[in-house]
C-alpha cells in the first residue's frame, strides 16, 4: 500500500474523494488543473491519486466495488499519469520509485484471454508492486527468459480456458527444469482455477480474484496489508 | 419433444417440436426421453435423472483428430458426434455438437475477425477463442439505434469480416429518390463494393451448405431417438453489447460515461434479440433456446448494477420468449450465487437454468423449483480427476439435488471440457444410471 499522506489540502481531498467515488470528470479536471495550471508537484499529485486507488482497492475487497469500478479507476489513473509522468521526467529526470517487490505475470500459452490478468496487474501496481505484464499466449521459454531478465519475487500464470491447466503445468515444469523453481513463488488464476488445478499444475497457490492475488504477494513478501 | 409431450406442451403453450423420428422403435425412445425433459421443465420429477451430452472440441480428442479438422469437415464431424452420442447413449443430445464446431469454411470465406480459430491465430489442436475488442465505438450508440441495418451493413460487417470490408463504401440509401435513387445505385458498382457483394454471396452459399449439415445432424439424432437439448441460441441484451459491440473495457466504462445511451440500447436491442430468438426457435422447430450468460457473475458487477442494468431487459426478454411458447435456457457462467434471489423472478415451470459454478445445492434451495436445473460437474475434476472422482461428484449431485426434489438435467459445467479423458465421460453416464435410475 502507498504510504499514508500527510497535510492533505482541500483540493487534494477532493481529488481523493472524486477518484474514489468514480466522479471522473471532476477528478480528471481537478488533477489537470493542479498539474498544468497550478504547477503542483506531479509526484505529490500521483501520490494523492494512489491514496484514492487504495480506497478503490479496499472497496473492491469489501465487495462494494466490482470490475467496472476497477477498470474506470485504472483509466482515470492512466489519464492523469499520462500528463504527470512527462512533467516528472522533464523536471526531475527518471526516478526509480521504491516498490514492494517484483511480479511477472502473463497468460499461459494457448490462451488469449487477458481481462482478469490486466485487472490483477493493475491492482498489484497500485498496491505498490513492480509489475511486468508479458501479455497473452506466452510460451514456456518466454516465461523463462523474462524471469531471467526481470528476477521476479512472484510469477503469476493466468488462464481462462481448460487448456490452460496443461499449459500452466508445462510452464511450472519448464521453470523447474530451468533450475528456477525455488527462486520465487508461483501463483495461478483464472475462471476455472480451483484446488484440483493447483494440485495438477504444481504451482504454490491460486487466487480467484485480484484481491486474493495481492494477499498472496503480501503474504509471501511479508508485506502488511 | 414427443407427440405426446408436444401435445402436453401445446396445452401449456410451448412451441411444438417439429422433428420427429420416423422409425417406430426410435419413436418410443424419443417420446420417453422427451417426456423426461418436459417433466423437468414443467415441474414434475421424471422417472430418472436425465443426462445430456454436449461437447465441442472434446470430439476432436475423442476421435483423435485436430480441432481444425473438426471445424472444416462437415461429414466427418457429423459422424464423430453421432458415434459419440450412440456410444454414451444420453437421454438428450445437443445439436451444438455439430453446430458449434463446423464454422471453419464460412469463417475462412468471411475472413472473420472476432475469433481466432484452429489454423487461424491458434494452433490446429486448440479451440477457437473470441477476441474481446471494440466493434462499435462509444460515439456510435445513436447511429446504431437510428439506423441499425445501415450500421450493420456499412460499419459492423466491414469491421468483423475482411471479405466484407468493401461494404463500408456502399451508398447511403435513405433519402434517395426518383432519378437521384437511380443514379445513386451507381455506388454499388465501385470495385470494393462489387467485390464485397460477390464475397457475401459466396459466404451465404457456404453458410447454406453448413446449415444443411446441421439440420441433417439434428434429423439423424432424432431418428436415433435422441431429443435435442435446444434448437437455437440467444444472447442477453447486456452480453450482446458487452461482448459483440463495445468490448469488456468499453462496456464497463460506459456504465459510468454513457449510461443513458447504454440503457437505451439495452432496451432497443432487447427487441431485436427477442425477435431473432423467437424466429430462430420457430425455424429450428424447437422451443428450448440456449442463452450463454457471460457478464452476470457475482464478481463482475454489484448487486445494484445487476438489478438496475443487467436484469430488467433480460427478464423482459425471457418473459416475451415464454409468451411466444419458448423455453429459455440461460447458461449462467461462473458463480452467480448472489443473483439467485433476483433471477428466481420468472414464470414457474417455463425455464431451464444451467449453472456453471453456482453450487447446484444452493440453486435448488433458493430457486425452490421455479426452474429446472442443468449442470454442473467441475471442469477441473473432469479433466484432471479420475473416474472415481467423477462417480463421487455425480453421487453428490444425486444425493443433494436430485434426491431432494431438484429437477436436474445432468451435464458438466458447460458441456464436456475439451481435455476430458474418455473414461471420465463414461463414468459420468454410468454414475447417473447407477445412482438415479
Amino acid at each position: 500500500m502507498a504510504d499514508k499522506l500527510s497535510d492533505i489540502t482541500p483540493d487534494e481531498q477532493n481529488l481523493i474523494d472524486w477518484l474514489a467515488d468514480m466522479q471522473e470528470e471532476e477528478a480528471v479536471a481537478l488533477a489537470m488543473k493542479m498539474l498544468l495550471e497550478e504547477k503542483k508537484d506531479p509526484i505529490r499529485v500521483l501520490e494523492v491519486c494512489r491514496a484514492a486507488m487504495d480506497i478503490v482497492g479496499q472497496r473492491f475487497a469489501e465487495g462494494e466495488y466490482f470490475l467496472p469500478e476497477l477498470v474506470l479507476a485504472g483509466e482515470m489513473l492512466e489519464s492523469i499519469s499520462a500528463v504527470a509522468k512527462p512533467i516528472i521526467k522533464e523536471t526531475q529526470g527518471d526516478q526509480e520509485q521504491s516498490k514492494l517487490g517484483k511480479v511477472l505475470i502473463g497468460t499461459v500459452h494457448g490462451d488469449l484471454h487477458d481481462i482478469g490478468k490486466n485487472i490483477v496487474s493493475f491492482m498489484l501496481d497500485i498496491n505498490g508492486y513492480n509489475v511486468r505484464d508479458i501479455g497473452v499466449d506466452v510460451a514456456v521459454q518466454t516465461f523463462i527468459d523474462e524471469i531471467n531478465d526481470f528476477q521476479p519475487d512472484v510469477v503469476g500464470l493466468s488462464g481462462f480456458l481448460t487448456l490452460a491447466f496443461d499449459s500452466m503445468k508445462e510452464t511450472v515444469e519448464g521453470i523447474a527444469a530451468a533450475g528456477l523453481r525455488d527462486k520465487f513463488k508461483i501463483m495461478i488464476g483464472g475462471g476455472q482455477i480451483d484446488d484440483n488445478v493447483l494440485k495438477y499444475t504444481g504451482a504454490d497457490a491460486y487466487g480467484v480474484n485480484a484481491v486474493e492475488a495481492i494477499a498472496l504477494c503480501n503474504k509471501w513478501l511479508g508485506v502488511e496489508a | 419433444m414427443s407427440d405426446a409431450a408436444s401435445g402436453s406442451a401445446g396445452e401449456t403453450g410451448f412451441l411444438p417440436v417439429r422433428l420427429q423420428p420416423t422409425e417406430p422403435a426410435a419413436q418410443a425412445r424419443f417420446e420417453a426421453r422427451s417426456q423426461r425433459l418436459m417433466d423437468l421443465v414443467e415441474g414434475r420429477q421424471p422417472d430418472r435423472m436425465p443426462v445430456v451430452m454436449y461437447a465441442t472440441f472434446w470430439l476432436a480428442k475423442y476421435a483423435g483428430i485436430s480441432c481444425k479438422e473438426l471445424m472444416y469437415n462437415y461429414e466427418g464431424t457429423k459422424d464423430i458426434a453421432l458415434r459419440a452420442v450412440q456410444e454414451f447413449d444420453p437421454d438428450i443430445a445437443a445439436p451444438g455438437m455439430m453446430a458449434a464446431n463446423v464454422f471453419g469454411p464460412s469463417m475462412e470465406l468471411m475472413d472473420f475477425k472476432q475469433l481466432q480459430w484452429p489454423g487461424h491465430g491458434v494452433g490446429e489442436h486448440q479451440p477457437y477463442q473470441y477476441l474481446d475488442r471494440e466493434y462499435m465505438f462509444k460515439e456510435e450508440y445513436e447511429q446504431l439505434m437510428a439506423d441499425p441495418t445501415g450500421f450493420y451493413l456499412r460499419k459492423y460487417l466491414p469491421r468483423v469480416s475482411g471479405a466484407l470490408e468493401g461494404l463500408a463504401d456502399m451508398p447511403d440509401l435513405p433519402g434517395m429518390y426518383y432519378f437521384r435513387l437511380i443514379s445513386g445505385l451507381r455506388g454499388f458498382n465501385k470495385p470494393s463494393v462489387r467485390q464485397a457483394l460477390m464475397n457475401l454471396l459466396k459466404v451465404a452459399e457456404e453458410v447454406d451448405v453448413m446449415t444443411g449439415h446441421i439440420v441433417d445432424f439434428s434429423s439423424k439424432l432424432t431418428n436415433l431417438g435422441y431429443p435435442r437439448d435446444s434448437g437455437s441460441n440467444g444472447v442477453s441484451p447486456y452480453d450482446f453489447i458487452a461482448d459483440y459491440l463495445r468490448g469488456a473495457r468499453g462496456m464497463m466504462t460506459d456504465l459510468f460515461r454513457k449510461k443513458d445511451q447504454l440503457m437505451a440500447l439495452l432496451d432497443r436491442s432487447r427487441e431485436w434479440l427477442t425477435r431473432i430468438a423467437i424466429d430462430n426457435a420457430k425455424m429450428a422447430g424447437h422451443p428450448i433456446v440456449m442463452i450463454p450468460i457471460h457478464w452476470a457473475p457475482d464478481a463482475f458487477m454489484s448487486d445494484k448494477v445487476f438489478r438496475e442494468v443487467y436484469w430488467p431487459p433480460f427478464r423482459q426478454m425471457l418473459c416475451d420468449m415464454i409468451d411466444a411458447g419458448l423455453i429459455p435456457m440461460p447458461l449462467w457462467e461462473a458463480d452467480c450465487s448472489k443473483r439467485l434471489e433476483i433471477i428466481k423472478d420468472v414464470p414457474r415451470g417455463k425455464c431451464i437454468y444451467w449453472f456453471e459454478r453456482t453450487p447446484l445445492t444452493l440453486a435448488n434451495e433458493v430457486l425452490e423449483g421455479q426452474v429446472a436445473l442443468r449442470g454442473n460437474l467441475s471442469p477441473s475434476m473432469m479433466t484432471t480427476g479420475t473416474p472415481d472422482d467423477v462417480d463421487a461428484a455425480v453421487k453428490n449431485l444425486v444425493d443433494n439435488v436430485w434426491n431432494k426434489g431438484g429437477r436436474l438435467l445432468l451435464d458438466c459445467a458447460f458441456g464436456i471440457p475439451d481435455e476430458t479423458p474418455v473414461p471420465n465421460v463414461r463414468a459420468m453416464f454410468d454414475a447417473a444410471r447407477k445412482y438415479a435410475g
